[in-house]
């Protein structure tokens, strides 16, 4: 099954590397919407109840990432339903391979594609004078809670492209991806949201995972914020790996 | 054929961009579900940037009374650049499945082809562009009388226009619709760039610097005067005029994809 699952991650990460003109937008996309916060809103940090952060750039790091990583879920999504629309997961199907590889190999990519995205920003903000200050043990809390998040995002997407079947469906969740990270504290601090949506980011996961990607950027690591999220990003994978294999098998008794 | 494509008078090519343009708005009809991101995405992005930063508005110098009366002519324009982008995607879709090869067979010049594919986009920008307005009217946003409700949708419509020539010299190159994220990061980038979230006195600097020199900046200008104040010539003709330069540009790079299409 490992074996399987290496060889259908290769795969899915070698089609990705053919055509970054349609990778590129889940760096490009987060990155631009950085600029435009960072850009619009700089002064933001001078109002009252904003927590104390070297930049506002800082503090928008981990909203980028957890975006970014947002979109590599749905860019997840799409692969596996582009793979059922153009016959190749039907091919996956009668070939002798645990059926669960397929999941699998694909979460595996997802979770490369999140490393090189939790890279890439912490690379932006290090060029741009907002690098992590949490030190070595901030960089791997980093990195633990933006790959889980990732694989996480991943599965839901491929929960959702195996349950719709269609590129279409799929790339409609983009709205919703939107919803989400708007109801947490991702972009701007909790206490600063407007109601409901200050209500709500207490009950979002995504506050969470945000919330511990942005503490050992901002300062010295603070274990708290950092398990919350590391257990925010672990809860949310779990479930979504069992829906996804779920509706593997959903799918699998369909074909 | 390039007699009868010659021989085709004025009325027979608006009566071919008509049709185009038709089939485009019967898509809203009959796949409505196919039109829901594009209506759903500015709305939440209006509600929700209105949730997370509506706090900026109590900025020393923020020129509006709340931050949600500011973002409304953010959310209607990136309506417009989301119908835009549709228009491409719609395109390519086209192009996977063989249905474009039959429409270069119609005996038309490529413009008149183009000018219907993109006047559909024009027209298709009208429905999230209302809703927008519309939720932003329920929310309590001011409204901006019914001069600055007309410049404010023909705007919308200009943009959209432009932003259709833009994804649709996308789908040309590209031929598929996995090209969909690059046409729709277009538009939404060129309307974030511009004093979408505060007045340009309190953007950074290398923002203010972007913003000045981004055409679109003077649409919102123009679509937002409204909101805020009253809407005079002032701030009216340098919106229209940067359609008008978008416009020559981004038609032009469309014709040209049109053109050697098929060569």
């Amino acid at each position: 099954m490992i074996r399987a699952s290496l060889a259908l991650a290769r795969r899915a990460l070698r089609n990705t590397a053919r055509r970054p003109q349609f990778a590129a937008p889940l760096l490009v996309m987060p990155t631009l919407f950085l600029a435009a916060n960072v850009g619009g809103l700089t002064r933001s940090t001078a109002l009252p109840g904003f927590p104390p952060v070297n930049s506002f750039l800082n503090f928008q790091l981990a909203g980028s990432m957890t975006q970014a990583l947002l979109l590599g879920g749905v860019s997840s999504g799409i692969a596996v339903a582009l793979e059922i629309e153009d016959g190749f997961f039907d091919r996956l199907v009668i070939s002798p391979i645990p059926r669960v590889a397929i999941v699998l190999g694909r979460l595996a990519a997802t979770a490369v594609l999140a490393f090189t995205q939790v890279l890439y920003f912490l690379l932006i903000g290090t060029i741009f004078g907002g690098g992590p200050e949490g030190g070595v043990i901030g960089f791997a809390a980093i990195v633990a809670i933006g790959v889980i998040a990732g694989i996480a995002f991943g599965a839901i997407g491929v929960t959702i492209a195996l349950r719709a079947r269609t590129v279409s469906t799929v790339q409609g969740i983009f709205p919703l991806v939107l919803v989400v990270l708007f109801v947490s504290s991702a972009f701007f601090p909790r206490g600063l949201l407007e109601v409901p949506a200050r209500q709500i980011a207490a009950f979002n996961p995504l506050s969470y995972i945000a919330d511990g990607l942005r503490n050992p950027i901002v300062g010295s690591v603070s274990a708290g914020p950092v398990l919350e999220g590391l257990a925010a990003a672990v809860g949310l994978a779990a479930a979504a790996i069992a829906l996804a294999v779920w509706s593997l098998r959903v799918r699998l008794r369909a074909v | 054929m390039s007699t009868a494509v010659t021989a085709l008078t004025a009325s027979g090519r608006l009566r071919i961009v008509v049709a185009l343009a038709r089939r485009g708005l019967n898509e809203v009809l009959r796949v409505p579900g196919a039109s829901i991101p594009g209506v759903l995405a500015p709305t939440i992005f209006l509600l929700g940037i209105s949730s997370v930063f509506g706090a900026a508005a109590k900025l020393p110098g923020f020129t509006a009374d709340d931050f949600k009366t500011f973002v409304v002519p953010v959310g209607m324009l990136q309506g417009a650049a989301f119908a835009g982008a549709a228009t491409g995607v719609n395109l390519a879709r086209d192009i996977e499945r063989g249905w474009f090869d039959r429409l270069l067979l119609v005996p038309a010049p490529r413009l008149t082809l183009l000018a219907g594919l993109v006047s559909s986009g024009a027209l298709r920008s009208l429905l999230p562009s209302v809703v927008v307005f519309a939720a932003g009217l329920a929310l309590g946003v001011h409204f901006p009388g019914v001069l600055g409700t007309l410049l404010a949708f023909l705007l919308v419509m200009g943009l959209s226009t432009c932003l259709a020539c833009y994804a649709t010299t996308l789908a040309l190159h590209f031929r598929t619709q996995q090209a969909a994220p690059l046409m729709q990061m277009g538009g939404f980038i060129a309307v974030l760039f511009t004093p979408a979230y505060a007045p340009a006195d309190l953007l950074a600097g290398w923002m203010h610097a972007i913003a000045v020199v981004n055409p679109v900046t003077y649409v919102l200008q123009g679509v937002r005067q409204g909101f805020v104040g009253p809407v005079t010539w002032s701030g009216t003709w340098p919106a229209l005029a940067a359609i008008a330069a978008m416009l020559v540009v981004l038609a032009a790079l469309a014709a040209r994809g049109m053109r050697q299409t098929g060569r």
